[in-house]
């Protein structure tokens, strides 16, 4: 499950992509919030944007083939834990056409 | 009241909208709208005058994008627009048709959804991909997407859908209970003995005739084909045409017996114009014989195709006729296709042509 609620939640800092960013009025680049896995943060994107998860995962539910998350610098998925105080990076992969 | 035309384009890197007077002479190019997304299907809703676009990006998936003021500010949706957990995601929207209160959406891999609250919420229509033929629905070219919808003009529990490569599909009962319409229309890349399934036909493009719901057209990859029982029974009205292939079917505003289409050189032979020569094809007779369109249009070196929501008219008299092309182009006639000129290009690669009238 990607919200695992049997973790304590602990300060993130998330940084989104413009490309998300222009989506969604008054959004911005870096947002800190509280949360135990990306599933979580991801969670907490969507209660701030309505929308934001099904624009970051597929219905399978999994992280989109053409976005990436990272944590301290590591290729995330949706159950990768977060430690208090990590930085989440979503970026949008090379795609298009 | 002066009217207001308003094109809307479906491009491979966004929405655009052009606008002209009631006169259709001058044109003004907006966009690119849709924070240039792939949009299959732009379309406006005449009741409210509202716009939606259906689309897909790579890296942020399918949704609905819509704009209460024609075009000046847009915002998407895709809550509800999903499959359930564990089956393949919804790639993109193809379709849209607004019907009475109502918001269609169709989508790859083909399936069906119904927004009651002007496209921000949506719900999956089951009972379509619940058909014990779904299975065997095939992708044709353009993957299995659900691209036409055809609503009935006053019985809201009836609809028309068609899939690449599936077929034409009817419910009478709002979307429970879907059947099979695709007799006679012929499926060229099945052996013989086999190439007339009850579905599995690769259609391309279904409209409804004005005035006259028993009376669908539909362009198919095999074949041009007319019906006057709903889907029921097809026959070939292929005979005069150029070529079998196309993918746009564009009805008149009010006559029933007028279709434009615009026949490719087939489907093995480039899919451009045939001869590198454009031409429209006008029927008046309900496609018993046909007639080529070609003031206007580039009559040498013209390798474009047209793709199958990229043809449409206009509501006003004399209709107007619009098309956009695979290579950016986008072409009107103010006087029924007897002329044409060329009132947008370098775009990126056309989508789809739909019209809105307002009132300016």
């Amino acid at each position: 499950m990607p919200n695992d609620r049997s973790s304590p939640s602990a300060p993130v800092v998330v940084t989104l992509p413009l490309a998300l960013v222009r989506l969604f009025p008054g959004c911005v680049r870096r947002v800190e919030l509280s949360a135990a896995t990306v599933g979580a943060a991801i969670d907490a994107l969507d209660a701030r944007w309505p929308g934001m998860r099904d624009r970051v995962c597929e219905s399978t539910p999994r992280i989109r083939r053409h976005i990436n998350v990272f944590v301290a610098g590591k290729r995330a998925s949706l159950e990768t834990r977060l430690a208090p105080g990590a930085e989440v990076m979503i970026m949008t992969a090379i795609s298009g056409g | 009241m002066a009217k207001q035309v308003l094109i809307l384009v479906g491009t491979k890197k966004g929405a655009f909208i052009v606008d002209g007077g009631a006169e259709r002479h001058s044109w003004r190019l907006r966009g690119p709208f849709c924070e240039t997304w792939p949009m299959n299907h732009v379309v406006g809703d005449p009741a409210s005058g509202t716009i939606y676009g259906g689309g897909g990006n790579a890296w942020f998936g399918a949704a609905v994008w819509k704009s209460s003021d024609l075009g000046a500010t847009w915002t998407h949706s895709s809550e509800g627009l999903a499959y359930a957990a564990g089956e393949e995601p919804i790639k993109a929207v193809w379709s849209v048709a607004p019907a009475g209160r109502s918001l269609y959406a169709g989508v790859e891999p083909a399936g069906l959804f119904r927004s009651d609250d002007g496209g921000r919420s949506w719900r999956h229509i089951a009972g379509l991909r619940n058909h014990p033929s779904r299975p065997k629905w095939t992708p044709g070219g353009g993957g299995l997407i659900l691209h036409s919808l055809v609503a009935h003009p006053s019985d809201a529990r009836q609809l028309w859908v068609a899939i690449s490569a599936a077929g034409v599909f009817h419910t009478a009962d709002g979307g429970e209970t879907w059947e099979p319409r695709n007799r006679g229309t012929r499926a060229d890349f099945l052996p013989a003995g086999e190439n007339y399934p009850e579905y599995g036909q690769c259609v391309h493009s279904l409209v409804m005739a004005p005035g006259k719901p028993d009376r669908l057209y539909q362009q198919n990859h095999c074949g041009m084909y007319r019906s006057e029982d709903g889907g029921r029974r097809w026959d070939s009205i292929e005979a005069g045409l150029p070529s079998t292939f196309g993918f746009p079917a564009a009805v008149h505003p009010r006559d029933p017996a007028t279709l434009y289409l615009l026949p490719l050189n087939g489907d093995t032979a480039g899919r451009y114009v045939p001869d590198a020569k454009a031409a429209v094809w006008r029927t008046r007779d309900g496609g018993e014989s046909w007639a080529a369109l070609r003031r206007g249009l580039p009559q040498e070196n013209a390798f474009f195709g047209v793709l199958r929501q990229a043809m449409a008219t206009d509501r006003l008299a004399p209709a107007g006729v619009y098309f956009g092309t695979s290579t950016g182009a986008l072409f009107a006639s103010a006087d029924e296709g007897d002329s044409w000129s060329c009132v947008a290009q370098h775009l990126p690669a056309i989508l789809s042509v739909e019209t809105l009238v307002v009132e300016a």
